[in-house]
């Protein structure tokens, strides 16, 4: 303890250390909001910018598809056939929902027919469950059934309407009363993308898929009133659909097209949002910064001799790097709290004021951004104390640091998806995995790479692959030291 | 300690070095470069490692010392100092780390004559002044041991005489003083004990006076003594 305090008054007494140390943390937040402000959303849409669509849970949701629909009053049961589903999007679907509301971001439960993933069962927009597998030769004609009892939907699934499989139920939230439920149709985005260094640029296109519904039977308290088609979705175009419709078919079945996702938002080019790590890129100033300090307050020593003194006065060596390692990493990480928590809020400000789409996140996954970036660099500016010790001069240390901890987090945003992902497996870069706040849904097929703030490891995972790294250069320090003439 | 022996790659540094130090008597550690000196202080003090032979203090390990500048008080090289420290801070920093008071930086910093420039950066001073530093670190433990590696280096006629009389009365009060030096008139005049070492080994060791008495003066015993252990010397000066 006295030698944590020894180091601190070191730290402290140099003004130039001190300094940059704190020129670390203003440099976090002025560049992250300077960062904040270059994200501009400009829309020349009539409607303006559209707003963001949050789900029941909170969730940044997509709520666009095409829905021919009744009111439903108390419990009722929806069957139905369908005969065909045409597009070309794996995941456009066809089949029966119910929904508190067809206010976008309503909750709901349905029970479909994905063009490429069979029958599902997914409600309020996170949640999928897998139906019954298709046999060899799938049967082209599916039946779907959607139960309705209280606030409580089951969906079953059939392959010929007389044997059926429950898949899933789910408790809607302000579904009470009156419910909407009918038959929908939806069709996702394409993404026709080319990735560059630091660049991905292509178009993301709206498509349309078209399915035919019979043999439809209603059972229970359904209030006298007509089935009636309608587009559900947000006025603006926050997500690109094609225009649906629906239409009676000469053999008594119900053709609907439909357009959009009933589905939570993604991240990166293929979102309309942005993520609260964008608040927090003035964090690689910083991280640079700490660098050049955590480096510094071994190597200065080793160039004036100091070291001779230090290690005098407290023989056991280890104690030393310890308490060195405590005091950079302890102060770093005070610092960096403070401002990656200013950064978060100032940053949240200006993206809101330009209008961006940001993506809501609870305030444990705000809370672990901001702790976790902090910690990323804390412990980046123990492994520099570390490399110092073991090279003992400024230039290599600090070549090696950054080779080590900056380098990969600028390539990683240049090389291939592969190779991106590997390097944030194996490299102290991967501790960047603690700013991701969407999760990846295989029921929404967009590219999860990392420049789309996917990453390849778990966010606690990723910072302890950073940790490692620091566990291990401080060994090799300490070993080091204690053997080495000093 | 006996029978240091150290080599830096293909260079022995010590070989075979064995002398003891006697408390209440200023020892004077004389040789020419290269003979082992701060060598010699170094492994000492646990920073270097020999390859065969050991070094006690008051009967123990350096490294094996509980706040061991309570015991052992050392300048190896006043330039050792971050510039942007103060010399205030500089001594603050080494008092936490033995469990020192405050109030005894401020006395040494008052008893080496640095209580004025005390909050000053260190890069600012003189090689007197730190010196003066260097020694006020030596003394920040009260220590029974002081050794002391060229401190009158860069000193003023001033601060050579006020480091001599204080390096004697802190002798007579009992500790061990061992200073290496260069300055064969200041050890002649301060020291009680002399110890020559060339090529990592003694040569002599002895009172001043023996050496006085067969030499006439300390520098013709040096000189004398070194012949054959320097390294390099201009042709005509042995």
């Amino acid at each position: 303890m006295s030698v944590v305090r020894a180091e601190w008054i070191k730290l402290r007494s140099v003004r130039g250390r001190l300094i940059a140390l704190i020129a670390a943390a203003v440099a976090m937040v002025v560049f992250s909001v300077f960062s904040a402000a270059g994200e501009r959303r400009h829309c020349s849409g009539p409607t303006g910018c559209p707003s963001l669509v949050v789900g029941p849970g909170g969730q940044a949701v997509v709520d666009s598809y095409e829905f021919v629909d009744r009111p439903l009053a108390g419990d009722g049961t929806l069957t139905v056939r369908v005969s065909s589903l045409a597009g070309a999007q794996p995941w456009a679907k066809a089949g029966l929902l119910i929904t508190a509301s067809t206010e976008p971001g309503s909750s709901y439960a349905a029970v479909m027919v994905a063009a490429g993933h069979g029958v599902r069962f997914q409600y309020d927009y996170t949640h999928d469950v897998s139906g019954p597998q298709d046999p060899p030769g799938a049967p082209a004609a599916r039946w779907l059934r959607l139960v309705r009892a209280g606030d409580t939907v089951t969906g079953y699934a059939s392959a010929d309407g007389s044997a059926w499989t429950r898949i899933g139920a789910a408790r809607l939230s302000g579904a009470a009363g009156v419910v909407r439920a009918g038959m929908f149709v939806t069709s996702p985005q394409n993404a026709d993308l080319t990735e560059h260094p630091f660049v991905t640029s292509g178009a993301v296109l709206p498509t349309l898929a078209t399915a035919a519904f019979s043999d439809l039977t209603a059972d229970g308290a359904w209030p006298a009133a007509n089935w009636t088609g309608r587009t559900v979705g947000p006025p603006d175009d926050s997500y690109p659909v094609l225009t649906g419709g629906s239409q009676r078919l000469g053999d008594g079945s119900l053709q609907i097209s439909g357009s959009g996702d009933i589905a939570p938002a993604v991240g990166g080019v293929e979102g309309t949002g942005v993520t609260i790590d964008h608040t927090l890129a003035g964090g690689f100033v910083a991280l640079i910064l700490v660098i050049a300090v955590g480096t510094l307050s071994a190597t200065s020593e080793y160039r004036r001799g100091l070291i001779r003194t230090t290690l005098a006065a407290t023989p056991r060596r280890g104690r030393v790097l310890a308490a060195k390692a405590v005091v950079i990493g302890g102060s770093t990480f005070l610092l960096m709290v403070s401002a990656a928590a200013l950064s978060l809020v100032l940053g949240k400000r200006v993206l809101l004021a330009n209008h961006d789409l940001l993506y809501p996140a609870t305030v444990a996954a705000q809370a672990r951004v901001v702790v976790g970036t902090a910690g990323l660099i804390a412990v980046a500016a123990v492994v520099a104390l570390a490399l110092g010790v073991v090279f003992r001069r400024s230039g290599a240390a600090i070549t090696v640091a950054v080779v080590a901890i900056v380098l990969p987090y600028i390539l990683f945003q240049a090389l291939p998806t592969g190779a991106s992902e590997w390097l944030l497996r194996v490299t102290p870069t991967a501790a960047l995995a603690i700013q991701q706040t969407l999760p990846v849904y295989r029921q929404v097929a967009i590219g999860y790479t990392p420049v789309n703030g996917y990453y390849p490891l778990a966010p606690w995972a990723g910072f302890a692959v950073l940790c490692t790294y620091g566990v291990a250069t401080l060994a090799l320090a300490a070993w080091l030291l204690g053997r080495r003439d000093a | 300690m006996a029978g240091l022996r150290k080599r830096f790659g293909a260079t022995p540094a010590l070989d075979g070095m064995s002398f003891t130090v006697r408390s209440g008597v200023v020892t004077g550690f004389v040789g020419p470069n290269g003979a082992g000196k701060s060598t010699t202080l170094r492994v000492v003090l646990g920073l270097d490692t020999p390859d065969a032979g050991w070094a006690l203090v008051s009967g123990r390990a350096y490294r094996t010392l509980h706040r061991p500048l309570c015991h052992v008080g050392s300048l190896l090289d006043a330039g050792a100092l971050e510039p942007g420290r103060s010399a205030r801070n500089h001594l603050l920093w080494l008092a936490r780390t033995q469990g020192i008071a405050t109030r005894r930086v401020e006395e040494v910093l008052e008893l080496v004559g640095l209580a004025a420039a005390a909050r000053r950066k260190a890069g600012g001073y003189s090689l007197g002044m730190r010196q003066r530093l260097g020694i006020a670190a030596a003394l920040l433990g009260d220590p029974p041991v002081l050794l002391l590696d060229e401190p009158f280096n860069g000193m003023d006629p001033d601060g050579i005489i006020w480091a001599r009389s204080l390096l004697r009365s802190l002798a007579a009060e009992g500790r061990v003083v061992l200073v290496s030096s260069h300055l064969m008139g200041e050890v002649q005049e301060m020291a009680d004990h002399v110890v020559v070492a060339g090529r990592g080994k003694v040569i002599a060791d002895a009172p001043l006076e023996d050496l006085l008495a067969r030499h006439g003066t300390l520098e013709a015993a040096y000189l004398r003594l070194t012949r054959d252990q320097v390294e390099f010397r201009a042709g005509g000066a042995a």
